[in-house]
């Protein structure tokens, strides 16, 4: 058991998972942008689909069929766009929320910082689900509701974590030596705040990503999703709502919950793994 | 002047969470009735009775005034699907959920410490490995898929729907074990996600501790690596682990809420279920108010614990 090594060999460790997850985000990219082209509207329109219900795994629909007769595959293939662009539309909305509140809150004191702190610490204790469930119900149904619903719940931790970074950046000696060589509020934050808060922003964005996708499931779940789109969440509405666990078909069930596990995985390890580059070790 | 200072934020909080739930349900949504009433016959002159009947046809400032003085004296509204006041109905839930959410946690809380300590106490091991591994992929399951998987996979074995089935004798033996036997999916459920996050908390927060000079004075005693575990690193690591179950409550309540709709668990978190679909926006009002306003509660109780428990904290 040497000292040196084993940190390096975690590291290793760490980078590999990150690297692992980063293929698999890159392959579900891909099916995502390429679904569209392969899948035409009349293969999953309801009313328009020849194949049997209920039907397990076969030649012919290798994931087998859904309870209208459409291929559970391509329903896959189409709702694997929906839940990345809203996971990373939301994450991007609350990182940037976050890093908004953060950055002013830690650069500016008194009162302002007072409130956003206040404002922050109340959103970071409340049941983000909750209050997301909350805003999609009282907003018209739509992807632009989902993102608004789950980014703005989703912002507090990222605004404590830039705050306490800016803090720290602001009373390192070289931003002190700007303010006294004149360096305004727009320098000091510009120069010298956000470019050592983006490593930050970045690791939160993909961490947040994966969250975001387990909110996204959990709300079109719930009926709550836009309802003329496909989505992993969306998907197992669907199959509890029409009876899937009875029917036992697991081959309906299993892919979306699969692939929300593996995409969510994927994110929080390649966010740990940049988390690991980005901070130095103590 | 410090327990002043949380009472006094704690008390703001409420406030906050009830012009939240006023905002929320009154404000966003423009004519409350429209929304609720989509989708049924309704004619103006309902609609007009209906708005006078939850007085929604007085000035907004009235009506935030009116639903603050209410709320003080416990009076969360009248449902607008159930015709009976919300916390009445909330109440009749609150039940189901305490017995569901309390099993979960206390097996999640006793569980997710222990594996946590295995863990970072043998860091980097197999042990470790699969465990931290385990818990990563287990935050990533979505709470409903994997109460519905369970279902399947266990086939007749357990009960799947409510809490009780209705030929059960009735008396008190049956009908527990009848309820325990309803009980166990939903609680493996709630279990395997919260604890999850447990897991990651208490050993990240042991592995902070494993460098204190205290546990090398602890060594060079000649005190045995079990002791030096239980005695010296567990007490000092398990107090902010503790703190964070309690920040973390919010985490228990979403996940009940899905948990319960998946397996009809007839508590609050069905109810929100009941609500949203309705949509009855005074009973999801009440239940916003209700469960925020708990989650605010349990944070003040974990800053009081802790200064208790951490004789630093109380100095500082």
């Amino acid at each position: 058991m040497s000292v040196v090594s084993r940190p390096g060999v975690a590291r290793l460790l760490s980078h590999r998972a990150g690297v692992a997850g980063a293929a698999v985000l890159v392959a579900a990219g891909v099916l995502a942008a390429l679904a569209p082209l392969f899948i035409s509207d009349e293969t999953l329109d309801v009313t328009r689909v020849t194949a049997a219900a209920w039907q397990g795994p076969g030649a012919d629909h290798w994931l087998g069929t859904d309870h209208a007769g459409r291929s559970v595959a391509l329903l896959m293939a189409q709702g694997a766009g929906t839940s990345l662009l809203v996971g990373l539309s939301a994450a991007v909305l609350a990182v940037g929320i976050g890093t908004l509140v953060g950055v002013l809150s830690g650069h500016f004191g008194g009162w302002l910082a007072g409130a956003l702190l206040r404002v922050t610490d109340f959103f970071l204790v409340l049941p983000a689900l909750v209050l997301a469930i909350a805003l999609s119900t009282v907003l018209p149904r739509g992807l632009g509701t989902i993102v608004l619903a789950i980014g703005l719940t989703s912002w507090p931790s990222t605004a404590r974590m830039v705050r306490a970074q800016t803090l720290a950046i602001e009373a390192r000696p070289f931003v002190e030596r700007a303010r006294a060589l004149g360096g305004g509020h727009a320098h000091v934050i510009g120069r010298h705040v956000l470019p050592s808060v983006v490593p930050l922003v970045l690791v939160n964005t993909t961490l947040a990503v994966a969250s975001a996708i387990v909110a996204e499931s959990t709300l079109a779940f719930l009926g709550l999703g836009d309802p003329t789109r496909i989505s992993w969440g969306a998907l197992l509405h669907q199959a509890q709502l029409h009876g899937a666990v009875p029917q036992r078909a697991w081959w309906y069930l299993l892919p979306p919950g699969l692939a929300i596990v593996a995409v969510v995985l994927a994110f929080t390890l390649v966010g740990r793994a940049l988390e690991a580059v980005v901070t130095p070790k103590r | 002047m410090r327990l002043a200072g949380r009472f006094g934020g704690a008390a703001l909080s409420l406030l906050m969470v009830a012009v939240l739930g006023f905002f929320l349900f009154r404000v966003v949504p423009g004519d409350p009735v429209v929304s609720m009433t989509r989708g049924r016959p309704s004619t103006e002159a309902l609609q007009a009775e209906l708005r006078a009947q939850f007085g929604l046809d007085r000035p907004l400032h009235e009506q935030f005034w009116s639903y603050l003085t209410s709320l003080l004296h416990g009076d969360l509204g009248t449902s607008f699907t159930f015709r009976r006041p919300v916390a009445e109905v909330i109440l009749e839930r609150l039940g189901p959920t305490l017995l569901l959410v309390g099993t979960s946690t206390l097996i999640a809380v006793l569980l997710g410490l222990w594996l946590g300590v295995r863990a970072a106490w043998r860091r980097d091991s197999a042990f470790d490995r699969v465990t931290t591994g385990v818990s990563l992929t287990l935050w990533a399951v979505p709470t409903f898929w994997l109460g519905m998987l369970l279902m399947v996979v266990t086939g007749d074995l357990f009960p799947s729907r409510g809490m009780r089935d209705t030929d059960t004798a009735p008396d008190f033996v049956s009908q527990a074990l009848d309820v325990g036997h309803h009980l166990v999916l939903p609680s493996i459920t709630l279990v395997a996600v919260v604890c999850a996050e447990y897991v990651l908390v208490m050993r990240s927060s042991l592995l902070q501790e494993m460098h204190a000079p205290y546990l090398t004075t602890a060594r060079a005693k000649g005190l045995r690596d079990d002791l030096v575990r239980t005695r010296h690193a567990v007490p000092n690591a398990v107090l902010p682990a503790i703190t964070l179950v309690f920040l973390r409550f919010g985490l228990v309540v979403a996940g009940a809420i899905t948990t319960e709709t998946v397996f009809s668990w007839p508590g609050l978190g069905l109810l929100f279920y009941d609500a949203l679909t309705g949509p009855d926006y005074f009973l999801l009002q009440g239940l916003l108010v209700v469960t925020a306003g708990a989650v605010v509660v349990m944070n003040l109780l974990a800053d009081l614990l802790h200064g208790v428990l951490d004789p630093r904290v109380r100095v500082g």
